[in-house]
């Protein structure tokens, strides 16, 4: 007779498997659009696992069955926050763009837009936290409005009014290093 | 700004933002991680009482513990497997050479977990 406790952990192991495998990316570039560093984005995606494996038999029995993206990355932004505190620092303000856009941005991509993207990944680096975050979430992550909320503990609507209004705020930056030709 | 150009701003901010791969070594660091999940399965078949296997109403639990280090094991065979899939499709001449890569893949991780 098997010891159902072991497995229990054998099944519950295999399932945090499968969400290492399905959201690696995710926690990783959340992490680096949220840290603007490699090697700090490393150490809070490894941290973010390690965490998540730990409660992650609670967060199972919690989810009812939704999607556990948005808990993953509520842990790697708690543990971003706690990071800056103990540092006490800011995120980096520059993106390592000559790693990000020449990887993974068509030639033609790269001829025709570079200076603009270049202005944007700028500019969300200016915006407050909250905002930023939201927009890494929906255009790096793909999250939806809904995916977004939990992530965030806030609101359907309220993550809509906070959506809308980065971009807005995104767009006004962006407009202002273009005709301020990027001074 | 019209409703076009606030869509035509949204589809930059999406080239901006594009996912980042995260380096090989990350991967390797936490797939240690999850290996040693079923390390400590077998290391508690390991600290099993010889004499205690005498009697067979304790065969129970170490069985566990190899079933346990099985299931965890599968899953890291799945996991590297699929990890090297894109190299696979990239050296692959046609699907049936791209099939016999993956078979060959997944058998040789499956010798590392149990040599």
């Amino acid at each position: 007779m098997v010891d159902p406790d072991t497995a229990e952990k054998a099944a519950v192991d295999a399932q945090f498997a499968e969400l290492y495998r399905q959201h690696l990316r995710d926690v990783y570039s959340y992490a680096y659009y949220r840290v603007g560093d490699h090697h700090d984005a490393e150490d809070l995606t490894e941290q973010t696992f390690l965490q998540a494996y730990r409660h992650f038999p609670r967060a199972l029995e919690e989810s009812g069955g939704r999607p556990l993206r948005p808990w993953l990355i509520r842990i790697a932004h708690n543990l971003a926050a706690n990071h800056y505190r103990d540092r006490s620092r800011r995120p980096q303000t520059h993106i390592d763009e000559s790693t990000v856009l020449p990887a993974t941005h068509t030639t033609e991509d790269l001829v025709e837009g570079r200076d603009e993207l270049k202005r944007i990944l700028a500019g969300v680096q200016q915006l407050p936290d909250d905002r930023r975050e939201a927009l890494i979430m929906r255009f790096a992550l793909g999250m939806d409005n809904r995916e977004i909320a939990r992530a965030m503990g806030r609101t359907d609507g309220a993550t809509k009014v906070l959506l809308h209004r980065a971009i807005k705020q995104l767009e006004g930056i962006v407009d202002a290093k273009a005709k301020g030709g990027d001074r | 700004m019209s409703d076009a150009a606030s869509t035509e701003f949204e589809a930059l901010l999406r080239r901006a933002l594009t996912p980042v791969e995260p380096p090989a070594e990350l991967g390797a660091r936490l797939e240690e991680t999850l290996t040693s999940i079923s390390l400590a399965a077998a290391e508690e078949l390991e600290s099993w009482e010889l004499s205690a296997m005498r009697d067979p109403r304790n065969w129970a639990r170490p069985a566990a513990a190899v079933l346990a280090g099985t299931a965890a094991g599968v899953a890291l065979v799945v996991l590297r497997t699929k990890q090297r899939s894109k190299q696979r499709r990239r050296a692959s001449k046609n699907v049936v050479d791209l099939a016999e890569r993956t078979l060959h893949d997944a058998l040789n991780e499956a010798r590392r977990l149990w040599p």
